[in-house]
């Protein structure tokens, strides 16, 4: 599904190399986990796959499905299926909530060519799948993020997830500020997603996620690098030990 | 030549182009403005508040010819059901307008003002003379001594429909000067609509009572002609507990002055000013606004937002003058600009002036540019740049465009604003 080939990534703005050749192949129907130290270029990683500005690959390729996302526009990754649950997801005041996920799934489907949805279809749709993550109808109707709180935010990241239904989902830290029910229910969400055709990178610093998303493969990053991969259990060492260990062992 | 001089002479120069209209009961009016046009002298350039808008286009004698722009929008407000009273460069054209006739309102014509309206004789050019301290408006006192068009509304209820002026430019080198005087009884409630890019150059004024109790909503679309120039001005007093809500929508226009003057006379008024302005390339657009607070508990609003690119200029310059013992005043008044490149400005002069001690008067000013984080947000859900571009900028317009109370002409506003973003993308 997802095929990242040696990539390297600096800073635009100035010298700074924060990717140092990343290899990472996530299979459809997978999730994968990657964890690491603060700074080792997570978000990063998740930023660069989407299309931010700021960032400059020097080498190395990222493949969606065989195709090369690298040189296209923000918005065609997202048509082609990628889609990121961010770290910090963005206030759009004046900008509706409902309005702008509707406009979005409908820019998705123009850019694929398939029809757009009508208005009383996705009301349904956004209804059903704004209930299961519990977030009532009088938040689907405010400024994107506004005001929302921690958790809200991050539950809406899901739902536009669920509503967009991409390919390939990159969730940066969706778990943090999350309490623990809102959590049970943002992995419920993720879960329902799951399926045969869909690959999954969830970015996160604790086990508890992977309680309830469990990972097929679970990555260890680190100073811009994949340094190991292993299974869940993998995360259960990061959980007791720390990345001390891990980190001595690769250096 | 001195300063004194020069006033004088460009004064000299663009009177010795009109002829003073004569009889009727406008008369003594028009020879009051007359003389007060004299006194004052047109607009000059070290005119303070003439400091980031060139006058002289606006008070040469003569105008400078604009191209008629055609295109195949429908008329916006066509759809409503409205009395519409139509100007063609000025002049009412009686077979393209409604009739007249309208329960809770009496429309005159002010070309047709020779049997006395004692109301109308009592109001005009009085709120327009009011309006000259402590700040001159010039070419309002043109207007009220040359004005030979407009109309005389006398609101004495609650008419079903809003009255639509709709102002056709046909010329190339019309110069026209309207000038419509507006009167509200107490309790009396009427919206007003303007569209229409007028003339090559337009000056307009309009007078505007509104008595105890009584709602005036004025909704305005300046006209999408690249090369009309206009100055307009509207004089507003307002008795106790009375609202007055006016919004303007301008996209082009090579020059637009638009001046407010509002005095809330009476306790517990409500003034709206608001206006929303989208400028691409050779555009300058200048709201100057001057609210006085003269009585306790009323509140005053003046929200001014610019969309500028490619070399477009936006101008604002917004006072609130609280006078002593309008105590409870609650004032507030926000100006921005959108600037979506480097060669776009926005010039602000946000002025408080307060004596009274227990009032919460709040103002503020910005510029910026498209948030880079949000509009990356948007692309990464899958909206191409220009319609995030788009929806960013109509976000930043909102709280403008929400000043509109009536739905069906917030949502013509914002399908135009929508209309002229698309077709003004990078
Ligand atoms: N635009 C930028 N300007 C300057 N430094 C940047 C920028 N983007 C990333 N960096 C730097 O690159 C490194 C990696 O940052 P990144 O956000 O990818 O880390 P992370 O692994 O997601 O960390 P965390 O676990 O704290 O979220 C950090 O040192 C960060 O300061
Ligand atoms: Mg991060």
């Amino acid at each position: 599904m997802l095929s990242i080939k040696n990539l390297h990534v600096k800073l635009e703005e100035e010298d700074k190399a924060i990717l140092k050749g990343v290899d990472l192949e996530i299979e459809a129907g997978k999730v994968h986990a990657i964890m690491g130290p603060n700074g080792s270029g997570k978000s990063t990683l998740s930023y660069v796959l989407s299309g931010k500005d700021g960032y400059e690959v020097t080498s190395g390729e990222a493949l969606l499905e065989g195709e090369d996302i690298l040189d296209m526009e923000p918005e065609e990754r997202a048509a082609a299926g990628l889609f990121l649950a961010f770290q910090y997801p963005v206030e759009i005041p004046g900008v509706g909530n409902m309005t702008f996920l509707r406009t979005a799934v409908n820019a998705q489907r123009k850019a694929r060519g398939e029809e757009e949805i009508s208005a009383a279809e996705f009301l349904k749709l956004i209804r059903a799948r704004a209930k299961e993550l519990k977030i009532d109808a009088e938040m689907l109707k405010r400024p994107v993020n506004v005001g929302f709180s921690g958790g809200e935010k991050k539950r809406n990241e899901i739902l536009q997830m669920a509503m967009l239904e991409p390919k390939m989902c990159i969730l940066d830290e969706t778990d943090s500020g999350l309490d623990v029910d809102a959590m049970k229910l943002v992995a419920e969400g993720v879960n329902a997603l799951r399926n045969e055709g869909r690959g999954f990178l969830v970015i996160t610093h604790y086990q508890r996620l992977l309680d309830h998303i469990k990972p097929d493969v679970v990555h260890i990053m680190a100073d811009g690098k994949i340094v190991k991969s292993g299974g869940p259990e993998l995360a259960l060492e990061v959980e007791t030990n720390g990345y001390g260990d891990i980190l001595a062992e690769v250096a | 030549m001195g300063a004194a001089a020069e006033t004088l002479s460009s004064t000299e120069a663009r009177l010795a182009d009109l002829t003073l209209p004569v009889g009727g009961w406008p008369e003594a009016a028009r020879s009051d403005a007359l003389a007060r046009l004299r006194q004052m002298g047109l607009p000059q350039r070290r005119d303070e508040y003439w400091k980031y808008t060139r006058p002289d286009t606006l008070t040469q004698p003569g105008a400078v010819p604009a191209a008629l722009f055609d295109n195949d929008e429908a008329p916006i407000f066509g759809a409503l059901d409205r009395l519409n009273i139509v100007f063609v460069d000025g002049v009412f054209d009686a077979d393209a307008s409604d009739d007249l006739s309208l329960e809770g309102v009496r429309i005159d014509r002010l070309a047709e003002a020779t049997t006395d309206i004692h109301w109308a004789r009592d109001l005009y050019g009085t709120l327009e003379a009011k309006g000259q301290s402590p700040v001159h408006r010039p070419l309002a006192a043109l207007n009220t001594a040359f004005a030979t068009d407009g109309v005389l509304i006398h609101v004495t209820g609650k008419p079903s429909k809003p009255i639509n002026l709709t102002y056709h430019h046909r010329s190339e080198t019309s110069d026209a000067i309207l000038h419509h005087v507006i009167k509200l009884d107490p309790g009396a409630e009427i919206t007003v609509l303007e569209n229409g890019p007028a003339a090559a150059r337009f000056n307009k004024c309009m007078e505007v009572e509104v008595a105890d109790g009584a709602i005036f909503h004025h909704v305005r679309a300046q006209g999408r002609d690249h090369e009309r120039r206009a100055a307009t001005h509207i004089f507003a007093r307002l008795g106790a507990e009375s609202v007055f809500k006016s919004f303007t929508l301008t996209a082009n226009g090579v020059l637009t002055r638009n001046e407010c003057v509002i005095e809330l006379t009476g306790d517990d008024a409500v003034a709206h000013v608001a206006g929303a302005c989208v400028g691409d390339g050779d555009f300058h657009h200048d709201d100057t606004v001057f609210i006085t607070h003269d009585a306790v508990n009323c509140e005053s609003r003046q929200v001014f937002k610019k969309v500028l690119r490619n070399g477009a200029t936006g101008v604002f310059q917004g006072k609130i003058l609280v006078q002593p013992g309008a105590q409870k005043t609650d004032g507030y008044q926000i100006s921005q600009s959108l600037l979506l490149d480097d060669d776009s400005q926005f010039l602000a002069k946000p002025e408080l002036e307060i004596y009274a001690d227990d009032v919460a008067c709040s103002h503020g000013s910005t510029s910026g540019a498209i948030d880079e984080e949000a509009l990356f947000y948007l692309r990464s859900r899958g909206l191409p740049k220009g319609p995030a571009t788009d929806l960013l900028t109509l976000a930043f317009l909102a709280e403008a465009v929400e000043e509109i109370e009536d739905e069906d002409l917030r949502e013509e506003i914002n399908g135009r604003l929508a209309a002229w973003l698309e077709r003004h993308r990078s």
